[in-house]
């Protein structure tokens, strides 16, 4: 079983749509989207529609911080982000938002835990940017395997012997096998808005039979992502970063 | 742990037969399947109070990276068992004796060290380029198969580019076997793949000396002595070893990393070239440096961290082998001044590349009794002499160049076979001009090569002369135009 993992795609259906179709073809069958699907990009609705029926038809489907700000409005977004979801909150139905609002922050299944940001106290959002994160993270959820968004790279933290953590950039495209006796937290990077100099999607495949992770870039038309949101009248700066993954 | 690994158990289908080696890490059984014919091993770590964990740690690295290798320099992986309750790695038997018998019986000639040494090469340079590092390479780890090749075991210590390095950070873990280790992986790196090649030095000098060039270390200060101690050159302990085999060795022996060899391609192509081997001060070293050369690295070595110096070796599409075919027979071809500027154009994004021309004599036609005995060598030479002219305005370094006449009845077939036992990695030579065009020969080398060879292939071509002639009519010159 082929478990494809999501996060962050920020309302770019562009983006969304390329994702899907890689994962598809790679033999995905089951889906799990780590939260904030709106928030900066143009698309909010239209993705937000697509979350609707994959949660219907069993995908594991969590909030993130964009996606409660858009019913409770954040204090610590800047002015950008406050922006876009200014404007995504009018953009969406009544419906949509009531789906948004209503979205876990977690999930759990065997061995492997869910959230958004880290699964220590996954309502404070903190960031798993660092090994001491990492392990904060993998405590908390318990689990050999935790997957996150947020952090917009993609990273791997291993267990080493004495219990730290350890930072493995993935190597786009090559599976790693992930032995269940250690803990691994894997962030698996942003859908909608990569900001490491590459545009290209991020998401990772789990392949739960061989205990293996393959991270993916997945290249699809940015410039015309970046050109709704320029239309959308939102703020330049984020077209700019979804064109150039800055 | 809920099965014991004895003779005479059954783990998971395979029957445990007897033990064949006792090491340090574990033990190694023969053992049976039904579904597989061929021989087989079992490795079962070794449980000691306080260092099990260690053990499996080097069991789980290698049962991560060996099956992501392939090629005849790796045993093949059969099972894997359970990390958690039964662990253990059933191999494909390796055929042959390991080194470590071999060099038992003394030191080797030179020629014996450089084949075995050029096998040795030919197997990192497999591994290495399939991303992976050995890091423990030593004459117990080295198999001599049967038919001249050689096959590496043992990869628990071993690193993988594309995985998380389990063992980087597990500071009690030894970094490798005392006697073998490179400076670099005394001082905690393990992603440089020149490290390799350090150890094959020691390999070497062992082979070639029946000693050890740093002797056995058994503390941690002895072992940080290879970060400025030089070895006893071989040619002082063995004079008949020649010039081009020392050199060779210290190369490998070199304690920055930029002053070795940088691939073991190179390392195989020196071995199997010893003619071709640039000499330099390292052949003629008849003692150690002096103790002010070796306090001067023992403070640098000081200095150094490890963590903010850590060099990065170059990547391997960055050291090519370039082999350029060149047809000396006919030395006006217009075609030997275009492959010299296609040449220079690849050299130019190439920091560490080693270039190989050649020159294949067709030698169909030829009866023995054609020519005196000696016109063959003075041909030979005289292409030689040909070749090192196409290739003098490239102004190369003789550690960057080397020159080959071969004689074959089949020119492709010659190159092909060249350009695979040398690992090249891009292969120049010229397509057939307007004047070959017609000659089945010239297609057949170009067109065979480029679809036989293991690398990338570079045709040539002079760019067609217009003549002009009735179809020029078309174009109108702007001065013809009404103005």
């Amino acid at each position: 079983m082929i478990l494809a993992l999501l996060s962050d795609i920020h309302g770019n259906l562009e983006a969304l749509n390329a994702c899907l179709k890689h994962a598809r073809n790679a033999g995905a069958k089951r889906f799990a989207f780590l939260g904030d699907l709106v928030g900066y990009g143009a698309d909010p609705a239209a993705v937000v529609e697509i979350m609707m029926h994959q949660a219907a038809e069993g995908a594991i489907v969590l909030r993130g911080n964009h996606d409660d700000a858009v019913a409770n409005p954040a204090s610590y977004m800047n002015d950008s982000a406050k922006d876009a979801i200014d404007w995504a909150r009018q953009a969406l139905s009544e419906k949509e938002r009531v789906f948004l609002a209503r979205l876990p922050l977690i999930a759990k299944e065997d061995s492997a835990f869910f959230v958004h940001a880290s699964a220590n106290a996954p309502e404070r959002w903190n960031y798993v940017d660092s090994p001491a994160a990492a392990r904060t993270c993998a405590e908390a959820s318990g689990c050999p395997y935790t997957f996150c968004g947020h952090v917009h790279h993609q990273m791997l933290y291993f267990q080493r012997r004495e219990g730290a953590m350890s930072a493995f950039r993935p190597v786009p495209g090559s599976a790693i096998p992930m032995r269940g006796h250690r803990r691994w937290v894997a962030v698996v990077g942003s859908v909608g808005q990569p900001r490491d100099r590459t545009p290209a999607a991020a998401y990772a495949l789990f392949d739960l039979s061989r205990g293996e992770i393959t991270f993916h870039r997945v290249p699809y038309d940015q410039l015309a992502a970046a050109q709704k949101i320029r239309a959308a009248g939102l703020p330049a700066s984020l077209a700019r970063r979804v064109e150039l993954g800055i | 742990m809920t099965e014991r690994i004895v003779p005479g158990a059954n783990i998971d289908g395979f029957a445990i037969g007897e033990r064949v080696h006792s090491g340090a890490m574990g033990d190694l059984y023969r053992v049976t399947h039904p579904e597989h014919a061929q021989p087989l091993v079992m490795k079962a770590p070794r449980f000691r109070t306080g260092d099990s964990i260690e053990n499996l740690l080097g069991f789980e690295t290698e049962s991560v990276i060996l099956p992501q290798l392939s090629g005849p320099h790796v045993p093949r992986l059969i099972a894997a068992g359970d990390l958690t309750r039964t662990p253990y790695l059933v191999l494909e038997l390796i055929a042959g004796e390991n080194l470590e018998t071999r060099m038992r019986r003394g030191q080797l000639p030179a020629p014996e060290v450089a084949g075995i040494g050029a096998s040795i090469a030919d197997a990192l340079h497999g591994i290495h380029g399939q991303g992976v590092i050995h890091l423990d390479l030593k004459p117990d780890n080295i198999m001599d198969r049967p038919d001249g090749s050689v096959t590496l075991i043992d990869f628990g210590l071993a690193h993988h580019a594309r995985f998380p390095d389990l063992l980087a950070e597990e500071k009690r873990y030894a970094a490798g076997s005392a006697p073998y280790v490179s400076p670099e992986q005394v001082e905690g790196t393990r992603h440089d793949p020149r490290s390799d090649l350090f150890t094959l030095g020691v390999v070497l000098y062992e082979m070639a000396t029946a000693e050890l060039p740093f002797g056995i270390p058994t503390t941690m200060a002895g072992l940080r002595d290879r970060l400025w101690v030089d070895p006893k050159p071989p040619r002082a302990r063995v004079p008949a070893i020649p010039p081009w085999l020392q050199e060779i060795i210290l190369r490998c022996l070199e304690i920055n990393v930029d002053a070795r060899y940088q691939t073991a391609a190179h390392v195989a192509f020196d071995l199997r070239h010893p003619d071709q081997v640039a000499l330099t001060s390292r052949a003629q070293k008849s003692q150690q440096a002096g103790v002010f050369a070796q306090v001067g690295r023992w403070w640098r070595a000081r200095e150094r961290d490890p963590g903010r110096g850590a060099r990065v070796a170059p990547a391997l599409s960055a050291t090519p082998v370039i082999v350029v075919a060149i047809d000396t027979v006919h030395p006006d071809d217009e075609r030997h001044a275009a492959i010299r500027r296609a040449t220079e154009q690849v050299l130019s994004v190439s920091a560490e590349f080693r270039l190989v021309c050649v020159s294949v004599l067709g030698v169909f036609g030829k009866s023995a009794d054609a020519a005196p005995a000696n016109a063959d060598s003075d041909l030979h030479l005289e292409h030689l002499v040909r070749l090192r002219h196409w290739a003098d305005p490239l102004k190369l370094p003789t550690h960057r160049l080397s020159l080959h006449v071969l004689e074959s009845l089949s020119p492709s077939a010659a190159l092909l076979e060249f350009a695979r036992r040398n690992h090249a990695d891009l292969i120049v030579l010229g397509a057939p001009g307007a004047a070959q065009r017609g000659m089945a020969w010239w297609r057949s080398v170009a067109s065979t090569v480029a679809a036989h060879a293991p690398c990338s292939v570079h045709l040539v071509r002079v760019p067609e002369r217009r003549t002009p002639g009735p179809t020029d009519d078309a174009f109108i010159s702007l001065d013809d135009l009404p103005q």
